[in-house]
């Protein structure tokens, strides 16, 4: 359990992981070692790495209408496996925003857990082809998944038609990621994308 | 017993606090879920989404925002899921000096080790033979008792002997374990003419139970050992045991449950209508197939202390020699048994609504978390019409309030 879990650290904090004795690392550090523990678990074939199948080995996950989605953005372009740095990676997304989370001074780049990057993650469900656009094409798609045979196609076809043009202020009939963000502003992200662990 | 609960907490302490000197993480088991998941519905959770973004209510228009529900409660059954966790062993609180259970081993001080050394004597080098030994007795007792039962012709007294050779077998395959087993509500013990439902953990439970009183098992038929003892113990008293090919024609299976049951003078039926091997935490789904032949039912509920030695059989992990070694090798099994009232079908109740009710009945007693999914969930995958349900609510939210728009 050693280097990968640190390393896992560093990614889970979006910082440089603090070594005094702060209460918080503890829980930091207990986090860790639980979904370390649930890798474990989930990793049948004991090779350090999940493949697809053994995501779809849960149940609750399996009866998601965007599962298949959920499991694909575990898993980098092209590739089978996962290991734990990139499973920590994609749930480092949806750790909660704390209000006196800053920038660890010279780290430039956003965390992980930003509203941006939680707006990224879904946007990317939609956007299977990372184009950054949303085509009428992807969002058909989506809503297929999450509504399966319940409604037809021309219905569908309208809801998303409506959707693009409510969101669409350029014009090009597909949706932007700035658009996607303008027409989610007043939602709340960081609640609704956000996994809170006990103590 | 209470010495040695004290001793293990005693160790769990020792190892927290050695841990904590050298600020090495320490695996904490939280039996209630490691993540807080809020008990919204879909629909509670869609409108409460759509109200925060754009002060509409649910009217049927289809929001990018929607997709923030599955991606969560997807996210969420990732990290902890309700079934996976039924299928392998319980995680205890403290630690019980069984290096199995400890998910914490380092060396973290000498008198713990040398504790656990000790422990180690005790059960592999004078617990274990003497149950061995015991086992094998019990088992060649039993074989050799009811074939010379099956030897006198049917009867009262036929009945009486092979009852008692039953009994005294069992009570020595008990001893054997080391079970150490409360009854609980003796006067509700099955009759005559009823069947008897249990959750399910492992192969143990038949033991228990049958060394409180008599059952006629169902099972199927086994080749070489089991088969050998399957046979003689028919020879005694009446079991049934299905061939392989019997038990896909449930209609054969169901009529020879319902004969049986119809003679008064048979001995209650043992089912175990989970199918499989729980963990103790959980009941699983109950198959409706015993609960249709329209007779009592008498539940009992079986739930074990795994303090002193974990019975749940993990059997995708361990085969049978394994898991009864590891069984004799543990402090003790302790474990509670309440005979519950018997319940029967009432009127304009299915099969399964009334499987249901047992299973509740049964998990409300003996502590565990009722629910309504598949035992099978171990081996097999999830039926669609679940993820179809989903997708039907789903999309009802999104049709179904513009039928009213239009209609108005």
């Amino acid at each position: 359990m050693g280097l990968p879990l640190v390393e896992s650290a560093l990614q889970w904090n979006s910082g440089i992981l603090n070594a005094n004795r702060d209460p918080k690392n503890d829980d930091v550090e207990f986090q860790i070692t639980r979904l370390y523990s649930r890798f474990h678990s989930l990793d049948k074939g004991e090779n350090g790495a999940l493949s697809r199948e053994d995501f779809q080995r849960i149940p609750e996950l399996a009866i998601n209408p965007l599962g298949d989605r959920i499991i694909n953005a575990f898993f980098p372009e092209g590739e089978d496996q996962v290991n734990f740095r990139g499973f920590m990676r994609t749930l480092a997304h949806f750790r909660p925003v704390e209000d006196n989370e800053k920038s660890k001074g010279h780290d430039a780049s956003e965390p992980l857990n930003s509203r941006n990057n939680k707006l990224l993650f879904a946007f990317r469900l939609y956007d299977l082809d990372r184009d950054d656009k949303i085509s009428r094409d992807e969002l058909l798609q989506v809503l297929r998944m999450m509504v399966g045979v319940n409604i037809s196609d021309e219905q569908l076809g309208s809801i998303a038609d409506r959707t693009i043009q409510e969101a669409d202020t350029n014009g090009d009939m597909s949706i932007s990621f700035s658009e996607f963000i303008k027409v989610l502003e007043k939602v709340d992200v960081e609640q609704k994308m956000s996994i809170r662990f006990l103590h | 017993m209470k010495t040695l609960l004290k001793i293990f907490e005693w160790a769990t302490l020792r190892i927290e606090r050695g841990a904590k000197e050298r600020n090495h993480p320490v695996y904490k088991p939280y039996t209630n879920g490691i993540i807080a998941k809020e008990p919204t519905s879909l629909v509670e959770e869609m409108t409460e989404i759509r109200r925060s973004g754009s002060n509409r209510d649910l009217d049927g228009a289809f929001e990018m925002s929607d997709i923030f529900y599955f991606c969560r409660r997807g996210l969420e059954s990732i990290v902890d899921d309700e079934v996976t966790k039924r299928f392998s062993a319980e995680e205890l609180e403290s630690w019980n000096l069984l290096t199995r259970s400890n998910y914490n081993f380092q060396h973290i001080s000498t008198r713990l080790t040398v504790l656990w050394g000790l422990g180690v004597f005790i059960r592999y080098g004078f617990l274990l033979p003497l149950r061995v030994t015991l086992a094998f007795t019990g088992v060649s007792c039993l074989v050799v008792l009811t074939t010379l039962v099956g030897y006198l012709p049917s009867g009262r007294v036929k009945n009486f002997l092979s009852e008692t050779a039953h009994l005294m077998c069992y009570r020595i395959c008990v001893r054997a374990l080391t079970a150490i087993i409360t009854y609980h509500h003796s006067e509700n013990k099955p009759k005559n003419g009823g069947i008897c439902v249990a959750n399910h953990t492992s192969p143990i439970d038949v033991i228990i139970l049958a060394s409180d009183g008599c059952y006629a098992m169902v099972g199927q038929t086994h080749g070489g050992l089991m088969g050998f003892i399957q046979r003689a113990m028919v020879r005694a008293c009446p079991h049934i045991w299905f061939e392989r090919s019997e038990v896909k024609d449930r209609h054969l299976v169901a009529k020879r449950l319902s004969d049986h049951v119809q003679d008064k003078s048979k001995l209650p039926i043992l089912i175990f209508p989970e199918g499989t091997c729980i963990n103790n935490t959980s009941v699983m789904m109950f198959k409706k197939g015993s609960f249709e032949i329209g007779c009592t039912v008498y539940p009992v509920a079986i739930k074990y202390d795994p303090r002193f030695g974990e019975a749940f059989w993990n059997s995708s992990k361990y085969g049978m020699v394994n898991y009864l070694l590891r069984m004799m090798s543990s402090w003790a099994i302790v474990c509670s048994v309440w005979y519950l009232p018997p319940m029967s079908r009432e009127e304009g109740e299915d099969a399964v609504q009334f499987a249901n009710r047992v299973k509740a009945a049964i998990a409300r007693q003996g502590g565990l978390v009722d629910m309504l999914w598949d035992g099978g969930l171990k081996r097999g995958k999830v039926k669609d019409t679940f993820k179809e349900e989903q997708q039907k609510l789903y999309s009802k939210i999104l049709v179904g309030t513009q039928e009213d728009r239009s209609r108005s």
